[in-house]
């Protein structure tokens, strides 16, 4: 005998649907899966016979066969448990089930029949409901997720047995409510006002925060460029609903259950360490999951020690950095996950640290401190419009310093100016990091004095070439704070925030 | 090791050629041929060394600076290594003020050495000379260092030592124009710098202190020439005058200025840009700001 239950799985960010097909008959005892199944799929056979054998239902000496439709593209992970024990007991008419054809069953299986939870919930749901598939019997911890996608229904299971029960109509699971109202206000545990000092360097982030912009922070070990770096989501506007659901779709395909199963809150900071691999950053595996750069998607990737990178592995961070996604090109298929995160980075002014450091001394030759900042010009130095030169806080200024400006008043003013900018470019690329030089040059009107003392000062400072146009669009950014057109001023605190474009600075 | 090169002419002087500089034909072990590049001038006679340590303190750099300027300023010519740090810093100066300056290297004529000093190389032998002892392509050895430190004092009148760590190369200068009959002078620094060993240990021994150009001229009895270069009067008005009050030869990180001023930190940013471009102060690595020489 045949039975036919729906599931779906999982491809990068997107969901399939996938028909499972159990089909019982005569010969050998068998149990056989077929439709490219992993290894982990391929075990669900010894998880799906305790589960079933442990519900009280038995698996029949009989030649089983579970055919995973479509049959060409690779299955795996532990998904297909629930609606293979399901297709089996139906299929043996051990039990008589109502109403399958219009139902997405998914869970992993314990061997005493309790149902586990799954990733890639909500992409799952989402492709669900363009399969016009309304219920959805889904793990209990995967409820909140599935149930966030208007117009599904998600029956919370805890058991193989509640399953059962639910289909043949003898006891009915009551449907995931969705909270009337879900909190919009992000909960970060770190804030601004841990930070004593550092005055310049808070009013970086604040610029790099309302344009978007990246940003490079050079300073000695100590000087606190990780603690800025983990506040800067926390100044970052909070996540729209649209945002949150990306977010949470996203992590929730990785495996990790951010926020009990709500939409995220909080804007993603992700800091892989320097060996990383490029796999790791862009996303892999046989069936791609999320890399870093993904998982950042919609907040903050942060390269610590940004020099100690390996080349390659940064040569990957082009594409999202331009495009605001990242393509990840396997055999099978080729997938695009996206990737549209602020990059900051951190490193040491020179090899042993201590270069500008003014009290301790530095011991490196300028051609060794020139040869290390090299590591890190080129392609994605020119991605980087803001370059912070970060210093050690005194101990004695720590305990001196009054309490820094919480996050909530400098995000008050970070989204006054992406208001701005909102205005100005409509939704879409909506901040001035994304202006192309012509645009940059357009939203900047410039005076005669203006452009004098621009062209004065690339020529006194021996600014490159490219310095220009980075200068306008932090210029704008600055403007945009203060609620004006771009004037001198504005100009003349956005070129503090080219060092790298003069190296003289940084190596003398 | 491989050196850049900065290829040329290189003029060979022996001791019977005129423009055989006439002071470094008294020292007793005249180098012969010495190497020429650029011009030596009848104006060299009256001429002064500058020299210190290579990694000096931004106080350093600062008087280095400000006495190349000043001695040309005076139409002494300014004498030193073109190494890293103190001597870099005081041809620098004297180039800036439109002087003449000499150095003397520890290598080939041809050599460029230190690297980053290849366009600093190159504006010495437009506006005066560089010299050696060691013929094209040798490269700089350590032991031809502290050699060269006798041409440095022989070409000159007086030694200013500007700073120095115990075992320095500058020490050994001060010791060659000691035997060869030169002046030496020092520059006081703080008692608490390391680079301010040799010129207290110089000071406690007998050298001229330096507090002004005029301390080194009256000493040599050179006449006191000023040229007319343009001086920086600056005529500030607003946050720029009340931040470059603030400034010292000391430098500060912007944080220290912006607290000091009790001025938003940005707008201090915008003053001190204003000021660089202006050439009154000087920006280190780490966001750190000095004022130029007085």
């Amino acid at each position: 005998m045949l039975a036919k239950v729906r599931a779906a799985a999982l491809l990068g960010l997107e969901a399939y649907p996938i028909d499972v097909e159990v089909d019982v008959g005569g010969g050998l005892p068998a149990f056989a899966i077929v439709g490219l199944p992993d290894t982990a799929v391929q075990e669900a056979k010894e998880r799906v016979r305790a589960a079933i054998r442990n519900s009280n239902y038995e698996l029949p000496s009989r030649k089983i066969t579970v055919n995973l439709a479509p049959a060409d593209i690779k299955k795996e992970g532990p998904v297909f448990d629930l609606p293979m024990a399901v297709g089996i007991l139906a299929a043996t008419e051990q039990i008589r089930p109502q109403g399958l054809g219009g139902t997405l069953l998914l869970g992993e299986l314990s061997l005493d029949g309790a149902i586990r939870p799954v990733s890639g919930m909500l992409s799952i749901a989402l492709a669900a409901k363009a399969m016009r598939l309304h219920t959805l019997i889904v793990p209990e911890r995967n409820a909140g997720e599935a149930g966030l996608v208007e117009g599904i229904t998600a029956l919370p299971a805890a058991s193989l047995l509640q399953v059962v029960r639910h289909l043949e109509g003898l006891d009915l699971i009551a449907p995931h409510v969705r909270p009337a109202r879900v909190p919009t206000e992000p909960a970060y545990d770190v804030d601004f006002t841990d930070i004593r000092g550092q005055q310049h360097a808070r009013r970086a982030l604040e610029i790099a925060a309302a344009g978007g912009h990246n940003l490079l922070m050079v300073g000695p070990p100590g000087a606190g460029k990780t603690m800025l770096a983990r506040r800067l989501p926390t100044i970052l506007p909070a996540l729209d609903w649209d945002e949150a659901l990306d977010v949470t779709r996203i992590y929730s395909a990785a495996g990790t259950h951010l926020n009990g199963g709500l939409p995220a809150l909080a804007r993603p900071f992700r800091s892989p360490h320097h060996t990383t691999s490029s796999a790791a950053l862009i996303g892999g595996g046989p069936v791609p999951k999320p890399g870093e750069v993904t998982l950042a998607h919609h907040g903050v990737l942060f390269l610590d020690e940004l020099p100690e990178f390996h080349r390659d592995v940064l040569e990957v961070l082009r594409q999202p950095l331009e495009d605001g996604f990242i393509t990840v090109a396997r055999v099978q298929s080729t997938l695009t996950f996206p990737a549209r995160f602020m990059l900051i980075a951190a490193m040491n002014p020179c090899p042993c640290g201590y270069h500008g450091d003014g009290r301790r001394e530095c011991l490196c030759t300028p051609p060794q401190i020139a040869r290390y900042l090299q590591r890190v010009s080129g392609p994605l130095l020119d991605r980087i419009d803001l370059h912070l030169e970060v210093p050690r806080v005194l101990s004695q200024d720590l305990l001196a310093q009054t309490p820094g400006e919480p996050s909530a008043a400098i995000r008050d003013r970070v989204a006054a100016a992406r208001a701005r900018q909102h205005d100005r470019f409509g939704r879409g690329s909506a901040c001035n990091a994304l202006m192309s030089p012509r645009q940059a040059r357009r939203q900047c009107q410039l005076g005669e004095e203006e452009r004098e003392f621009l062209r004065s000062a690339i020529e006194r400072l021996s600014l490159s070439a490219r310095a220009y146009d980075r200068i306008l669009r932090i210029a704008r950014t600055i403007a945009d704070l203060d609620g004006r057109d771009v004037a001198l001023a504005h100009l003349a605190e956005a070129i503090q925030y080219r060092v790298f474009d003069r190296p003289l600075r940084l190596v003398g | 090791m491989l050196s850049r090169r900065l290829p040329g002419p290189a003029e060979e002087l022996t001791l019977e050629d005129s423009a055989y500089p006439a002071v470094l034909r008294e020292i007793a072990d005249p180098p012969e041929p010495l190497y020429v590049r650029g011009t030596l001038d009848e104006q060299d006679r009256a001429a002064v060394a500058v020299v210190g340590a290579r990694r000096a303190s931004a106080y350093g750099l600062a008087v280095a600076e400000w006495l190349g300027r000043e001695l040309v300023r005076h139409r002494v010519t300014v004498v030193s290594g073109m190494a890293r740090g103190i001597d870099g810093a005081a041809h620098r100066g004297a180039l800036m003020a439109g002087g003449r300056t000499i150095a003397v290297l520890g290598c080939g004529p041809d050599v460029i050495y230190p690297a980053e000093h290849e366009d600093l190389m190159g504006q010495i032998i437009d506006s005066g000379a560089v010299v050696t002892e060691f013929p094209p392509g040798t490269p700089p050895l350590p032991h031809h260092f502290p050699q060269r430190n006798r041409i440095i004092s022989g070409l000159s009148l007086g030694v200013v030592v500007v700073e120095g760590r115990e075992r320095s190369g500058a020490s050994v200068t001060a010791d060659f124009a000691l035997d060869q009959g030169r002046e030496v002078f020092a520059v006081p620094g703080s008692i608490f710098g390391e680079t301010s060993y040799l010129p207290h240990r110089l000071l406690q021994e007998g050298a001229t202190p330096v507090t002004t150009v005029d301390d080194i001229l009256t000493e040599l009895r050179l006449p006191q020439r000023v040229d007319q270069i343009p001086v920086l009067v600056p005529a500030l008005d607003g946050v720029e005058a009340i931040v470059f009050a603030l400034l010292d030869f000391d430098p500060q990180h912007i944080d220290a200025l912006a607290e000091r001023s009790a001025l938003p930190v940005a707008e201090v940013g915008r003053a001190l840009l204003v000021l660089e471009l202006r050439g009154l102060v000087r920006t280190l690595a780490g966001q750190r700001y000095a004022r130029c020489a007085k």
